[in-house]
């Protein structure tokens, strides 16, 4: 069966490639999101420490033996730690002052590690084994989706929806939220804000380095695999709405669908339609799909 | 990144141009300035720098230290920069070198588009480009140059070596994967005359860009065309990641992989699990010979790895190269390349080498196998030879050529 002259089969794949693609780009533009939020700060480091996650899995496997299960919780719980050294070391003297500061501050960080990660692992990538329980392949009948992949879409959407129940629907959330919108104000109430700001920089790290770890058996863990996501992740958070937590979950998913459409109908535009779509919105709903115009 | 080693390379140029500056008070005679400036130009800091980079560099060096640091008494310096995989960058830089660091020959050019774009201003400035580490091979055709030596393999030798041998093997259907540019486009063009020569069918073809990570819709759309062969034309990286995903969603080995343009290294990166059975077209194994073992030993010892074919390249056509100066008694342009055309090439990488007017180096070519793992038997033992293809049917025929310098019209 054929839809427009291409078959089905071919149109399910991508579609299923592209809810796998989405997944990431959901935890990913989550992280940023719950940054941009809490610190508005556009922490262009996320992609570096995305590739950190998957660097820190490999080298927890390679030197420390260390199984999968064992890196996928080590692992962001590491680099959420050095995110947050980082944010209380350099990140905090820059709050209050022109968001471009945060910005040349997290690019550089991106320009070190990637950096220090090329010279000492070199540019072509490390290998990084599949777990021996996820190794098999699915036959959906119209794909042969490796079980990997489909480990990937359930686990981040599970970790999209707890992250979104803490925030939103505990009292920690409603700290932070209140952190948010009226930061002295909550300050007053006695909560602890720079402390709640520091943790909201680790979860977001957090979020990046798990996806880091959930890459590392399907790209090769190198130093530049976190770069070329990082554009397409802040097209994801212009579009869900900045700091907005579902528009980020469900703009992700479904920008991932869309460019999985588009490589079945015109493969050389995939790159290109995440931006077209954002100017679209820009240009339509200026704060975002889910995202509020502000007073 | 891009900006710390522009500055890095800023920093060193600027230094070797001071140092050069100071001794120019004395030109030898037959030499433009006193020194033998050799440059070499490379990528640092992106997708290739595992097959050429730092250790192309060090291969060049090598070459140098081997010949004494000195060519008839004139002193010969090394200076490297980083191209970025972008073919402006790369002219700009070869222009400088040329124009105001009196470099006289630039070495390495990985990437086929910045290539060609240093043949062009080699071309113009009358200054020697040796180019071991790319395959387009419009260097030797449209944009060929009595200053341009094409030396190591190019897409013709990689198609009639790799492509030629599977379509001979029963591989009629071709789906290609091609990274888009100057080079994976070239490739597929060479290795589809190959197939369709030899009675085979091109069903289609699916570009990506250089560096992409994620395959997993190529290799569908492999899988949707039914063809018995997926050509992956693409490198280093690239390459590793295709042949990865196409494994991971069951295209192979269903449908079968044939990676145009595998390297050495990206057999260290694949490991022999999953690389086991590949061909490759390759000018050089470390573990050829004697001789090649002897140059290896020494490589590995100065970087930790075993050389490729495009550093063992790199080492022999710096050697040439000062050995075409040191029988020509001049670092003059013209009389070098005539030398260079005239001397045959005789070391551990080419025997009977020689070099065409057009530029091409002529030498042989072999196809190997990667081994099983079970046949590897010590630290990178990977490949078997399957047939040595002699340099002229491994290199476009002469008469084929669009060469501008030949009489082919």
């Amino acid at each position: 069966m054929d839809i427009f002259g291409i078959p089905i089969q071919a149109l399910l794949g991508q579609l299923m490639l592209g809810i796998v693609n989405g997944s990431f780009y959901a935890v990913l533009s989550l992280g940023l999101a719950i940054i941009f939020g809490v610190l508005k700060i556009v922490n262009f480091a996320h992609g570096a420490f995305f590739m950190l996650g998957a660097f820190t899995a490999f080298l927890l496997a390679q030197y420390m033996g260390a199984g999968y299960w064992l890196t996928l919780a080590v692992a962001p719980l590491a680099v959420a730690l050095f995110g947050m050294l980082f944010e209380f070391l350099f990140l905090r003297r820059l709050y209050g002052l022109d968001p471009i500061y945060g910005l040349l501050l997290t690019f550089s960080l991106v320009l070190v590690l990637e950096g220090g990660f090329r010279v000492a692992f070199g540019s072509s990538g490390q290998p990084f084994a599949t777990p021996e329980l996820l190794r098999g392949t699915l036959n959906l009948g119209f794909m042969v989706l490796p079980l990997y992949r489909g480990f990937v879409i359930v686990s981040a959407l599970l970790l999209c929806l707890a992250t979104w129940f803490i925030i939103e629907r505990t009292p920690l959330g409603a700290s932070l939220r209140a952190a948010t919108e009226r930061s002295e104000l909550t300050q007053a109430f006695g909560i602890n804000v720079p402390r709640l700001v520091t943790l909201t920089y680790g979860v977001g790290v957090g979020l990046a380095a798990f996806a880091g770890v959930l890459a590392a058996p399907i790209f090769h863990v190198n130093p530049s695999m976190g770069s070329s996501l990082v554009i397409i992740i802040f097209a994801v958070v212009v579009i869900g709405g900045l700091g907005s937590i579902m528009g980020a979950i469900v703009t992700g998913l479904g920008l991932g669908v869309v460019e999985g459409l588009t490589r079945v109908f015109y493969s050389e535009f995939s790159s290109t339609i995440v931006f077209l779509v954002m100017v679209l919105v820009l240009l339509l709903r200026p704060a975002g799909l889910f995202g509020r115009e502000e007073g | 990144m891009p900006a710390t080693n522009s500055l890095k390379t800023l920093v060193v140029s600027s230094t070797v141009l001071g140092l050069g500056g100071l001794s120019h008070a004395m030109a030898s005679e037959g030499y433009t300035d006193d020194v033998v400036r050799i440059g070499v130009l490379t990528d640092m800091s992106g997708i290739y720098t595992d097959l050429s980079g730092e250790a192309a560099l060090e291969a060049v060096r090598m070459a140098v230290e081997d010949f004494g640091g000195e060519v008839n008494g004139v002193p010969i310096e090394v200076i490297h920069g980083d191209h970025r995989n972008r073919a402006d960058t790369g002219a700009s830089r070869a222009r400088e070198w040329y124009d105001s660091e009196g470099v006289d020959m630039i070495n390495d050019l990985s990437n086929s588009g910045v290539a060609l774009a240093v043949a062009a201003v080699a071309d113009e400035q009358k200054r020697h480009a040796i180019v071991n580490s790319s395959s387009n091979i419009g260097l030797t055709n449209d944009y060929c140059s009595p200053y341009v030596t094409h030396y190591t393999y190019d897409a013709h030798s990689l198609a009639h070596g790799t492509g030629k041998s599977i379509v001979e093997d029963g591989g009629d259907t071709w789906f290609f994967l091609t990274v888009d540019f100057a080079f994976g486009i070239g490739l597929e063009e060479q290795v589809s005359e190959v197939v369709r020569e030899a009675g085979g069918q091109v069903v289609g073809a699916a570009r990506h860009p250089l560096d992409t990570t994620d395959f997993s819709s190529y290799a569908l759309q492999a899988q949707a065309s039914g063809a018995e062969i997926i050509g992956i034309a693409s490198t280093g990286a690239d390459a590793i990641n295709a042949i990865n995903a196409l494994a991971e969603f069951g295209v192979t080995p269903e449908q079968r992989p044939a990676a145009l343009l595998l390297w050495y290294d990206d057999i260290v990166s694949l490991g022999l699990e999953t690389a086991q059975g590949l061909m490759l077209t390759n000018a050089f194994y470390w573990d050829a010979n004697d001789e090649t073992r002897e140059f290896s030993q020494r490589f590995y010892e100065r970087t930790g790895r075993m050389p490729n074919m495009a550093h063992a390249g790199n080492y022999s056509s710096t050697m040439h190269y000062l050995n075409a100066i040191e029988a020509a008694g001049s670092d003059d342009p013209d009389a070098v390349s005539e030398t260079m055309r005239e001397l045959e090439i005789n070391d551990f990488f080419a025997s009977g080498g020689y070099i065409r007017p057009n530029g091409r180096m002529v030498h042989d070519q072999y196809l190997w196998e990667v081994k099983a793992p079970a046949e590897s038997e010590y630290d990178y033992d990977f490949l078997r030879l399957v047939t040595t293809i002699p340099g002229e049917e491994a290199f476009q025929p002469l008469e084929e050529s669009t060469c501008h310098l030949l009489d082919n019209d």
